[in-house]
């Protein structure tokens, strides 16, 4: 899948035509067509309605299809306060999800745990489990905020590799595609976050 | 020569088989080229809704409820007796109201029947 020079496809298009590679067909496909999981967890769930609602109409970017089965969803929509009874199943659901499959973390809540970020039963961050893809901020965010992430997300699956060293996550066979499950334990979820998807930024301070 | 009127029913046999089969392939040449299968426990368990499954699906449900079954549809089945005869209650002669009214009776009988039989109290 060699390169194509930029210039000459324009050139091409302008006489009608269309040059393309298996990779950018295979991105425009999926970009166009990403299909979430029906979830919704709290207030942020309410907005994704209104999102997929006539108003503003996610179907503009081909995410209309709300599927309530993990096996035929792309896109998990984290929209709410992710307490820690629903982590587990947030993270089973997403291991359930097939290839390839994208989280968008929706609110403040499911960034960081949002306004109830001390209650002893919130989790502190979806990413504590599954990696998340885009974050949207927000309590909660507006539905354009929620089309804004949507569309970062297909310019990340635009340019995802098909092969080579950088190809995307998926294609990896080395890459998991199951994280484990968080286990009740006596105060708190075991174990409260998993090392090799958590990584939580380090505060450089300047003296 | 008019073609065989059959040949199209060929046709359509030959277009069905490989109308489905090409996605098919493309599919199964996809998965052999690019992508990796990742089967693991949660993406191949039976149940999909995030919560594990527990025990087995065929299960046996306790015949009481056939009881409390049989007399809600007699008591259904009333209401949608009762519904016309109270629509038309003013304009019908005394015969049809008593007619009803032995119905009504039939019905409570059975129910006190039913009652003191011990149908409506739970049994464990």
């Amino acid at each position: 899948m060699s390169e194509i020079d930029e210039q000459l496809c324009a050139e091409l298009q302008k006489h009608g035509v269309w040059v393309t590679s298996i990779q950018e067909l295979y991105n425009w496909g999926r970009k166009n067509s990403i299909w979430p999981l029906q979830f919704g967890l709290a207030c942020c769930a309410i907005e994704m309605i209104a999102t997929a609602a006539s108003r503003y109409d996610i179907a503009r970017f081909g995410g209309e299809i709300f599927r309530p089965s993990p096996r035929q969803a792309d896109l998990m929509i984290v929209a709410g306060t992710v307490t820690k009874k629903m982590a587990p199943q947030i993270v089973r659901l997403y291991n359930q999800m097939a290839e390839p499959k994208y989280v968008i973390a929706m609110g403040a809540c499911a960034i960081s745990g949002g306004p109830f970020k001390q209650g002893y039963n919130v989790l502190k961050g979806i990413d504590r489990y599954i990696p998340v893809d885009v974050y949207i901020p927000g309590c909660p965010p507006r539905p354009e905020a929620l089309l804004h992430a949507f569309m970062e997300l297909q310019r990340k699956i635009d340019e995802q590799k098909l092969t080579g060293a950088s190809k995307a996550e998926h294609l990896d066979p080395k890459q998991p595609s199951e994280f484990p499950v968080p286990a009740f334990g006596k105060h708190d979820l075991e174990p409260p976050a998993n090392p090799d998807v958590f990584h939580p930024p380090v505060l450089e301070r300047q003296s | 020569m008019t073609p065989d009127p059959y040949l199209f029913l060929v046709i359509f046999v030959g277009v069905a088989l490989v109308f489905p089969l090409i996605p098919l392939g493309l599919a199964w040449l996809w998965r052999r080229f690019f992508q990796p299968p990742k089967p693991g426990p949660d993406k191949l368990s039976i149940y999909e809704c995030g919560v594990e499954s527990v025990g087995d699906a065929q299960i046996q449900f306790r015949s009481q409820y056939y009881l409390y079954a049989i007399i809600f549809l007699i008591f259904d089945v009333e209401a949608v007796f009762l519904v016309p005869f109270a629509v038309a209650f003013t304009g019908l002669p005394v015969g049809a109201f008593i007619a009803i009214l032995i119905f009504l009776l039939l019905l409570l009988e059975g129910l006190v029947w039913a009652w003191g039989k011990g149908c409506l109290s739970w049994q464990r």
